[in-house]
């Protein structure tokens, strides 16, 4: 039962930690469903890490040699079949995970921490730390991300994927910051802030203990979606040529693909694993969030029944705070 | 009022900080990149081309930063963003203005189709949870994963080809003549099917998925369940208190996450060769042609600006805190 639980704490471990244990009983009813989904993620999201870590070293070929079989369809020697220089793409594609693994969440990891400093900050402090916070991360959130990342890396001259990782990272964190200033904003107004600072708590004790386990869910998803989002830029920049073609991700690959008219020679096997292989890990990641989700805010996680069926054969819909009373033949008219 | 110039105020503050940025960018380039696109185009620049050249991307020894802070100044507000080297000798505020009437009726229209049927759907999935509709989730989670690009590329795959009603690139018929007539207008728009399909499917999730998260978080909140317990339509519960609610996010999310939609969306029209600023970023990239990309660059952040500002007026009406605080 507590498997799935303590991986998840080993992933996000923050957002473990505050899930305290002095509810557990109540959490237990639903902790199966709760955890079906992250444990889906989490088992799709192990086997690309395990393959960023050993790809390289399984990988049949070089992603970079030619063979003979030029654009062939997949076969026993290909698994996923060969490029226009006869190159494997399951090699390209093994390689290339490394590299999108690694951007995705050092990235991913960057953009969190400036966006919780920022955007919590700014919505519980308020007044002129908000404003200069609020100045600060407006001017990344109304530029628009990917063509700012474009243009740097295009001017930059070979950029590596430490530098790709935080280019992407410190200019994708204002959207989590806003964010999560709005709802800071909304939270401070509630009662048992107003209480924690009326009993006179101090303010990191505040933030950390009453407004950040009441982030985690936004916290988490922004995490997930910068995650998706360096993914997806970095995929992006090689796509269209801008990071130097030497190391393989999946953009490289797409590259190539478009590059050398894939499409018109009917080549599906180039581009399609790439782009499934993308959007699988965004699923991933994604169940994981909802995962998250659902542990920490145990009021969430009354999904899974909500309608019963009664013996005569209505149905109830079962609602938080509420005792369903069944009115026998009373309001059927 | 007192708010909205405020923000106002803040948006412009907001647009210098940008075109400083811009202004420092190209100075982060390497070595002379004036001098590297002179000697390309060797004889085929004006002086006074190369004068304004120096001015958008120079370093010049002889003269400080804020002297050259203060012609790039002078040489925006007249509108002058320099030649393009893609389409030389055609100014790149020319290119610009053709190209991004394209890209904001493309972007503009999908993407509000797209917030309103994602709200809506999520406002569903966020208060049926329980029901049949959680099982869209997954797929919508997988769509919302899936690059713009690489969906363009599929539907280009699947859907166009020499029988296809869809054509596969450009934004109308090459044998019309862009105008208001009854022949080039049918032809834009069956040219932009196809690319704003694979805009409104990839970017759709997204929306369904934060409003349905929010939509779960404010359903368990103490109003909710007293609206509930006043009796009151379940119809009227959801629309009027939970989803008022958590559209205020929601909101304040369309108008920066259109930053990202327009950077993804640029990319499907580079798949479909359509002719908007997107495409043009790409012949640019290509071309190393820096005053072309800086002027996409700049003509998209202050889109998105205004349409920011137009969400800010937006959340000023949903939500009366925002008008109380001032």
């Amino acid at each position: 039962m507590s498997i799935p639980t303590s991986s998840i704490e080993q992933v996000i471990p923050v957002q473990g930690a505050m899930a305290q244990p002095a509810k557990k009983a109540r959490r237990n009813n639903f902790r199966f469903v709760s955890n079906k989904k992250a444990a889906a993620g989490l088992i799709i999201l192990g086997i690309y890490v395990l393959l960023a870590i050993i790809g390289p070293w399984i990988a049949p070929y070089d992603p970079g040699a030619r063979g003979d079989q030029l654009v062939a369809p997949p076969s026993a020697d290909h698994w996923m079949g060969t490029t226009h220089l006869g190159q494997d793409v399951w090699s390209q594609l093994l390689v290339g995970t490394r590299s999108v693994m690694f951007v995705g969440f050092l990235a991913g990891i960057v953009a969190t921490v400036l966006s919780v400093l920022v955007g919590v900050s700014a919505g519980y402090i308020g007044g002129k730390t908000d404003e200069t916070l609020s100045v600060f991360s407006n001017v990344f959130l109304v530029i628009p991300a990917l063509p700012l990342i474009i243009i740097i890396t295009s001017v930059l001259e070979n950029a590596d994927d430490w530098l790709i990782a935080m280019v992407i990272g410190l200019t994708s964190w204002s959207w989590n910051a806003r964010v999560l200033r709005a709802q800071t904003l909304s939270l401070r107004r509630r009662d048992f802030v107003e209480a924690s600072r009326a009993t006179g708590e101090k303010t990191w004790r505040i933030i950390g203990f009453e407004l950040l386990p009441n982030l985690t869910a936004v916290i988490a998803s922004g995490f997930v979606g910068t995650v998706i989002f360096a993914v997806l830029s970095e995929i992006t920049l090689a796509f269209i040529g801008v990071t130097s073609n030497t190391t393989w991700n999946w953009g490289t690959i797409l590259f190539w693909a478009q590059g050398q008219q894939a499409l018109a020679q009917n080549a599906w096997w180039w581009f399609v694993p790439a782009g499934l292989a993308i959007a699988l890990l965004g699923t991933a990641l994604s169940l994981i969030n909802f995962g998250i989700d659902e542990f920490v805010s145990p009021r969430l996680r009354s999904a899974g029944k909500t309608k019963i069926k009664t013996t005569s054969g209505r149905t109830v819909r079962m609602r938080i705070g509420f005792t369903p009373v069944i009115q026998k033949e009373a309001s059927r008219d | 009022m007192k708010y909205f110039l405020q923000r106002l105020a803040f948006y412009v503050f907001t647009a210098w900080a940008a075109i400083t940025l811009n202004f420092f960018i190209p100075r982060m380039i390497p070595g002379d990149p004036v001098q590297a696109l002179i000697t390309k185009y060797q004889g085929q620049l004006s002086s006074q081309a190369i004068e304004s050249l120096y001015v958008l991307f120079g370093i010049d020894k002889d003269r400080g930063l804020w002297s050259e802070y203060v012609d790039y100044w002078k040489q925006l507000l007249s509108g002058d963003l320099g030649l393009s080297f893609t389409f030389f000798p055609t100014p790149v505020s020319e290119i610009l203005s053709d190209s991004l009437p394209w890209t904001l009726t493309l972007i503009g229209v999908t993407t509000v189709i797209s917030f309103v049927l994602g709200t809506g759907l999520g406002v569903l999935a966020g208060w049926r949870r329980g029901s049949w509709v959680d099982g869209l989730l997954p797929v919508t989670t997988f769509l919302s994963s899936i690059p713009y690009f690489w969906l363009g590329i599929i539907a280009i795959y699947l859907l166009t080809g020499p029988d296809s009603f869809f054509p596969s690139s450009g934004g109308y018929d090459i044998a019309l003549e862009p105008a208001w007539d009854q022949w080039f207008i049918p032809s834009a728009i069956q040219h932009s099917l196809l690319p704003a399909l694979t805009i409104l499917i990839s970017s759709v999730s997204g929306w369904i998925l934060s409003m349905r998260n929010m939509m779960v978080t404010v359903a368990s909140e103490d109003y909710i369940t007293v609206a509930h317990a006043k009796g009151l339509p379940e119809r009227r519960v959801a629309l009027g208190y939970a989803a008022r609610n958590a559209l205020l996010p929601n909101v304040s999310g369309f108008a920066l996450s259109l930053g990202f939609i327009v950077g993804g969306t640029l990319l499907v029209e580079i798949v479909f060769s359509y002719p908007g600023v997107g495409f043009q970023l790409f012949q640019a990239l290509g071309a190393q042609d820096y005053p072309l990309m800086q002027g996409v660059f700049l003509v998209i952040t202050i889109s998105v600006l205004v349409a920011n500002l137009l969400a800010d007026v937006a959340y000023l009406l949903l939500d009366p805190r925002t008008r109380k605080e001032g």
